[in-house]
């Protein structure tokens, strides 16, 4: 387990990596549902 | 199949919603699946050891930034020759989507580079020209927002999209014609892929989960784009 999060040592690339586009994915779908609450109402 | 039938905002509507639904559930099972073969069943590169594992989410982006642009300036420029409302809200509804896989390219793209090239940012034609594509897509998303008048921004935003796709092929055969430090395509219809079948199969699987979730977040945006213009 400690071995999959260490990455062989590039844990910064590889998880900086998949980190920042599955937020930058979670922050649009918010966006997404927080404009069409808006538009709905 | 009546087609011309959906290319009415009204009529559209409800089948977005339903494209929506459908697509991001095929989004997330994918990307769970693709996430599994990528970071627990694909096996360590000979060369790279694990820091080859962004290859899953980079190619897929960047696959999808140059896609997504194409068809964004094909909807805008069906726009802009027929003036048919829903094409181009269509383009409008892509761009934001577009933007974000091109930074995800860029961004992943400058964690691979760090230790496999030693830099996380160089001027080279591949790198350079993603980055115009980046610019490209918020001059689309600007300049729309900087016009009051939705049709006037859609025809103003659709010469834009329309010039920028000379940028497209730039990318794609960067690699070629100036000598990069960005590698040649690995996958390519033409040869077979110089790639472990895993590898490329975690690949492939990530490409086809951020198409569904593209699809799925356009069809959505679309959909608050005719309730706010059509209201």
């Amino acid at each position: 387990m400690k071995e999959f999060f260490s990455m062989g040592g590039y844990a910064w690339y590889v998880w900086g990596s998949y980190g920042v586009t599955f937020a930058c994915l979670a922050l649009e779908v918010f966006f997404l549902v927080r404009r069409s609450r808006e538009t709905k109402t | 199949m009546k087609f011309f039938w959906y290319s009415s905002p009204q009529t559209f509507y409800p089948l977005a919603g339903h494209i929506a639904r459908a697509c991001w559930v095929i989004a997330a099972l994918l990307t769970l699946a693709g996430l599994y073969i990528g970071l627990l069943v694909a096996p360590t590169d000979a060369q790279q050891g694990e820091a080859y594992r962004i290859i899953f989410i980079h190619v897929a982006a960047a696959w999808m930034s140059m896609f997504l642009y194409v068809v964004m300036a094909f909807w805008a420029a069906i726009g802009l020759a027929f003036n048919t409302r829903l094409s181009s809200m269509m383009a409008t509804a892509i761009a934001p989507t577009g933007a974000l896989f091109t930074f995800i390219a860029l961004w992943t793209g400058s964690l691979w580079g760090r230790p496999t090239w030693g830099t996380y940012w160089v001027w080279d034609a591949r790198l350079t020209s993603e980055l115009i594509l980046l610019f490209l897509y918020l001059g689309f998303m600007a300049l729309q927002a900087s016009i009051d008048d939705p049709r006037r921004a859609d025809r103003a935003g659709a010469l834009l999209a329309i010039v920028g796709v000379v940028n497209v092929p730039i990318i794609y055969y960067s690699v070629q014609w100036w000598n990069t430090l960005h590698q040649g395509a690995s996958v390519s219809l033409r040869s077979s892929p110089k790639m472990a079948a895993t590898m490329l199969t975690g690949m492939l699987v990530m490409v086809f989960a951020f198409w569904a979730y593209a699809i799925a977040a356009a069809m959505m945006r679309v959909r608050s784009i005719i309730r706010e213009r059509e209201a």
